[in-house]
C-alpha cells in the first residue's frame, strides 16, 4: 500500500513489482503443520516423496503458526476445536491464505450434526475449497496450484 | 468364579429387591436410584468389584416410561466377574446420586452422561459439560434432540440457505 502512494501511477514499474512479489510469494509458501483428521493423512502423503509438494515451493511445514504462510485445514473441525483453529489463523502473519481441504471443512461433509462445524468458513475466510473425501494428493496439489493462480493475479492495491 | 458372582447377585437381590436378568452370559440387576450408592459401596468393599468400567445411558422416549436407563458396568479384576446395574429414571426426575466418592473415575463418566443426556448427579464435585462447548444448550443424545444440524444445500435452495449461514469475516 505504501509503495503505490509514494510512487504514484508508474504503470510499468508497479506491474513488474506485482509480478515479482506475487511470484516470490507463490514460490516459497510454507504451510502450517496442522492436520485434524483423515485428510491429514493425504496431506502427509502429498508432502512425502511420491507426490512431492516441495516441487511447488512447500519445502517444509512449519510447526509454529508465526512462521508459516498458509493454513491447510485438513479434516473435520469440531465445535470444541473451532476457537483453537481461529486462534491459529489469527496467529499467522500477513500475507496469509487458507485452503479448505476435503468435504468436511468445505461444507460439513457427511457429518450434518451437532458436533461438527458445517464448513470451516463459518470461522475462517477461505481462498480455495478442495473437494474429495479425502482428496487424493494430486487433488490437493491441484488445489494448491489453483491458490497459486489466485495469488499471481493479486493486485498491488489489494495486498494485505 | 461363577459362584462368587451368583453370591453377589443374591445378596443384592435380598437387600434391595431388584430384578436380575441374564443375557448371553451377562448379568444385569435393575436398581432404583436411591439404592445405587449403597449398592456400589457393597460391591466394592464386600465383593471385590474394584474396577468401575463404564457408565452410559439409553433414552427410550417416547415409547417407554421410565425414559432414561443408566447402565453401570462393574468389573472385578481378581475374580474376573462382570456385573451391570441398570437404573431406570423417569423423565421428570432425572437425578441420581453420584458414585464419585466410591469410584473416583466416575467423575468423567458422569460429566459425559450429564452433557449428552441431561441427567443430574447429586454431590458431583464438578458437573460441567465435557464434550460440547461449555455454553451449549440442549442435550444432544436425547431422542427429542434434532438429528441433523442444517438443511442440505441443493441447487434450488442454495441462495436461501446461503443467506442464513454464518460466514467468517477477516
Amino acid at each position: 500500500m505504501g509503495v503505490e502512494q509514494k510512487l504514484g501511477n508508474l504503470g510499468i514499474v508497479t506491474t513488474s513489482l506485482e509480478k515479482a512479489v506475487n511470484w516470490s510469494r507463490t514460490r516459497a509458501m510454507w504451510p502450517l503443520l496442522s492436520g485434524l483428521a483423515c485428510c491429514a493423512i493425504e496431506m502427509m502423503s502429498a508432502q512425502a516423496s511420491h507426490y512431492d509438494m516441495s516441487r511447488f515451493g512447500m519445502e517444509l511445514m512449519r510447526a509454529s503458526p508465526r512462521q508459516s504462510d498458509l493454513l491447510i485445514v485438513a479434516g473435520r473441525v469440531t465445535r470444541k476445536m473451532a476457537p483453537v483453529l481461529r486462534r491459529l489463523y489469527d496467529q499467522l502473519p500477513d500475507p496469509k491464505w487458507a485452503v479448505a481441504m476435503g468435504d468436511c471443512c468445505s461444507c460439513g461433509g457427511v457429518f450434518n450434526n451437532y458436533a461438527i462445524l458445517q464448513g470451516v468458513d463459518e470461522i475462517i475466510p477461505i481462498d480455495v475449497y478442495i473437494a474429495g473425501c479425502p482428496p487424493r494428493p494430486e487433488g490437493l496439489i491441484h488445489g494448491i496450484l489453483t491458490l497459486y493462480e489466485k495469488v499471481e493475479n493479486e493486485k498491488l492495491t489489494k495486498w494485505k | 468364579m461363577n459362584e462368587k458372582l451368583q453370591n453377589a447377585i443374591q445378596v443384592l437381590q435380598q437387600k434391595y429387591g431388584c430384578e436380575a436378568h441374564v443375557h448371553r452370559g451377562e448379568h444385569t440387576l435393575f436398581m432404583s436410584a436411591d439404592n445405587l450408592f449403597e449398592a456400589s459401596q457393597v460391591l466394592r468393599d464386600d465383593f471385590g468389584f474394584n474396577l468401575f468400567a463404564s457408565l452410559t445411558a439409553t433414552d427410550y422416549w417416547p415409547e417407554e416410561e421410565p425414559r432414561m436407563h443408566l447402565s453401570y458396568q462393574f468389573f472385578s479384576i481378581e475374580h474376573n466377574m462382570h456385573l451391570r446395574l441398570r437404573v431406570p429414571l423417569a423423565g421428570d426426575n432425572l437425578n441420581v446420586p453420584s458414585i464419585e466418592k466410591i469410584y473416583p473415575n466416575a467423575n468423567w463418566y458422569e460429566r459425559e452422561v450429564y452433557d449428552m443426556f441431561g441427567v443430574n448427579f447429586d454431590d458431583h464435585s464438578d458437573l460441567r459439560r465435557i464434550l460440547m462447548p461449555y455454553e451449549w444448550e440442549g442435550h444432544p443424545l436425547r431422542k427429542d434432540y434434532p438429528l441433523g444440524y442444517e438443511e442440505p444445500q441443493f441447487t434450488f435452495n442454495f441462495d436461501a440457505i446461503d443467506l442464513r449461514k454464518p460466514k467468517a469475516t477477516e
